[in-house]
């Protein structure tokens, strides 16, 4: 392929359209990104029984995450060694003590060893024995998981979970710590919904401040009539209406929402909702946790400002609202989202209800609110294909953030600090397309 | 040559029989479920029988249902639920309570009035793109009648079309009616989508 020109494709203030639209590009990010950074499988509690699995895609892998019977999770390529077929056809179950292919019943321990190969001894004479790992159901090269959420890497080298997560771990702090168990359980309902473009629209997206008063103006100016009717009728209105008004605040109050940018391209904007009402349910819950962690801890876990947690370059962690969305690429221009939401263990059924108004207003495949996101998402890639302008601009607020200890804060909220700081990250990964394409 | 040993082997073969063998994938993990073996999923509905002319009443407020959100007379639409109507969309068939399980829609009228005001907003800019639905019912069953209110089962498909791509939708509405000053109203519309946890193409901006 062409040598890959990344001082070209990526400046500090502004990017080329074709990292958005280009199957070469694509298929190096899927090299060098998504089949080599830490990826996230799923929740622990996902596969709560030995022989539980799901599968999911690491890049352009299939990959299965299951259960073994020594309560360890293994995350395996979803792919029979002997012809090739996907050993699990479903996103879920529990396929029992082994896995069998459906095609000619070669079978796997669930840590992914060869079990049993049927009629063995027509493999007599062969270079074929089962002791070779080629016979057997190749493992991820590294799983790890930080409390409960389990992640895979397919590269054998680079930074461990920890590291690649650095300061962005609060996303699962922050959402644990809520549970006066310290602990979350999935809910297990996945909405999944297709977009029809690049992932790097929703990752910029996320932590866009600009955006929500212009793109989801009609939601919230709707919502804000119902609330301000409620409250001058009743004197108060359930958060849920809240959850949708927000969106129509002014540029200037957006502008006011910082986001805290850190390295590898994580980042996470700040809260906005004023989610810590003051109301009998809220009351209980706090009470909860101050019997379980003492009242400074408490204090600390939940006065955290955090609306969502990006994780780069696939995840977006609405912690105190316990739901998040995982991105698997499909091509340039698709891409699949992954919805999921979870309760906190011990903590009142009120408050689960109260973030499962979120998942269902804006997040269910019924969104009020990404209706118009995955619109513009959709007229963005069908807008860089024009070759009218070859350039993305990211220009709002450069040299206006602060740096420290390598984490750039934004002064105003609507900074594009966020796209460079993800092309930064972009850019430093797929340097490694450029020594090997130049190799 | 070849030809006479090719005879030769076509000339003698085996019958196996299997009957009595241990067979396939079971012979090798007995406990192996390449796929859980799950009772009958889904909902049959039952068929109480009714007057003729309450089951038309019934068939006509769900046509006018159906007619009103492919006209997009959202108004007159949510007129059609009672003050403390709900309409669901739940997420799984085996969801029973719209107020605690994670759903597609959950919406009481309040939240009907939002949507139907963000629609009609000039500046809901998916709505840009040509946009519309068609939808087909199938023959209704009364599956319960108790005084001033009833439970009916309809199965419906519906067809969407945005920008240039046609999307399709099916499944069944299961509608709790109450009648109010001689009307029936809807008191909650229960849809389950046959589709409702495959992949989504885009969203769903209207109701289904």
């Amino acid at each position: 392929m062409t040598r890959l020109n990344l001082d070209h494709l990526v400046q500090p203030d502004r990017v080329h359209r074709t990292v958005y639209t280009d199957q070469a590009i694509f298929d190096l990010e899927m090299e060098h990104i998504f089949e080599s950074a830490w990826i996230y499988c799923g929740h622990e509690s996902q596969v709560k029984e030995p022989g539980q699995f799901q599968t999911l895609q690491i890049g352009r892998q299939p990959m299965v995450m299951v259960r073994a019977k020594d309560q360890k999770i293994h995350v395996l390529y979803n792919r029979c060694p002997h012809r090739g077929v996907q050993v699990c056809g479903s996103h879920s179950g529990n396929t029992g003590s082994s896995f069998v292919c459906p095609y000619h019943a070669w079978s796997f321990h669930l840590d992914g060893r060869v079990r049993a190969i049927p009629l063995m001894q027509g493999y007599e004479g062969t270079r074929l024995s089962t002791d070779d790992p080629n016979c057997s159901m190749a493992r991820a090269a590294r799983v790890d998981s930080y409390r409960g959420f389990v992640f895979a890497s397919l590269s054998p080298s680079g930074p461990s979970l920890i590291d690649f997560l650095g300061d962005a771990k609060v996303a699962f702090d922050d959402m644990c710590d809520r549970s006066p168990e310290g602990e979350v359980e999935v809910v297990p309902i996945c909405h999944r919904m297709v977009q029809q473009s690049n992932w790097k629209f929703f990752m910029e997206n996320q932590l866009d401040a600009l955006h929500p008063s212009v793109t989801h103006q009609s939601t919230g100016v709707s919502a804000r009539r119902v609330e301000k009717r409620l409250k001058e009728q009743q004197g108060s209105a359930p958060l849920h209406f809240h959850y949708l008004s927000t969106f129509a605040s002014s540029f200037d109050q957006w502008d006011s929402v910082q986001t805290v940018n850190f390295p590898n391209g994580h980042g996470i904007l700040k809260a906005y909702m004023g989610l810590r009402p003051q109301d009998p349910d809220t009351l209980e819950h706090e009470a909860l946790l101050r019997k379980a962690y003492g009242p400074e801890k408490t204090e600390e876990y939940l006065s955290r400002s955090i609306h969502h947690v990006l994780i780069y370059p696939y995840l977006s962690v609405q912690s105190p609202l316990q739901q998040l969305r995982c991105l698997r690429p499909l091509g340039p221009d698709k891409t699949l989202s992954e919805i999921w939401h979870f309760r906190l263990k011990g903590a009142p059924e009120a408050i689960y209800r109260r973030s499962m108004w979120y998942f269902n207003l804006v997040n269910s495949p019924a969104t009020m609110i990404n209706a118009d996101d995955l619109e513009n998402w959709t007229r963005g890639q069908n807008g860089l294909q024009s070759k009218g302008n070859d350039w993305v601009s990211f220009h709002r607020n450069m040299g206006g953030d602060t740096e420290r200890e390598g984490v750039l804060y934004s002064n105003n909220g609507t900074s594009e600090v966020v796209m460079r700081n993800q092309f930064k990250a972009w850019r430093n990964y797929m340097s490694r397309a450029q020594t090997s394409a130049t190799a | 040559m070849s030809k006479i040993e090719v005879k030769q082997a076509l000339g003698s073969g085996v019958v196996i029989e299997a009957v009595q063998s241990l067979t396939g994938a079971e012979a090798i993990a007995p406990d192996h479920m390449g796929r859980s073996r799950e009772s009958a999923v889904g909902y049959v509905p039952k068929n109480l029988p009714i007057h003729a002319a309450q089951l038309r009443e019934v068939q006509v407020l769900l046509t006018q249902q159906a007619t009103l959100l492919d006209a997009r007379q959202w108004g007159a639409w949510m007129d059609l639920f009672a003050e403390d109507g709900v309409y669901w969309v739940p997420a799984a068939p085996e969801q029973t309570d719209w107020t605690s399980q994670a759903s597609i829609f959950a919406e009481d009228r309040l939240l009907m009035e939002i949507r139907a005001a963000r629609l009609l907003h000039p500046n809901a800019w998916s709505q840009a793109a040509q946009w519309a639905t068609h939808h087909l019912l199938g023959s209704t069953l009364i599956e319960a009648v108790q005084g001033d209110s009833l439970s009916s089962y309809t199965p419906f498909q519906m067809m969407e079309v945005r920008r240039d791509k046609v999307r399709h939708f099916g499944g069944s509405y299961r509608h709790h009616l109450v009648k109010q000053q001689g009307h029936w109203k809807i008191r909650l519309q229960r849809v389950d989508l046959f589709n409702a946890q495959a992949s989504y193409d885009y969203v769903i901006q209207a109701w289904v």
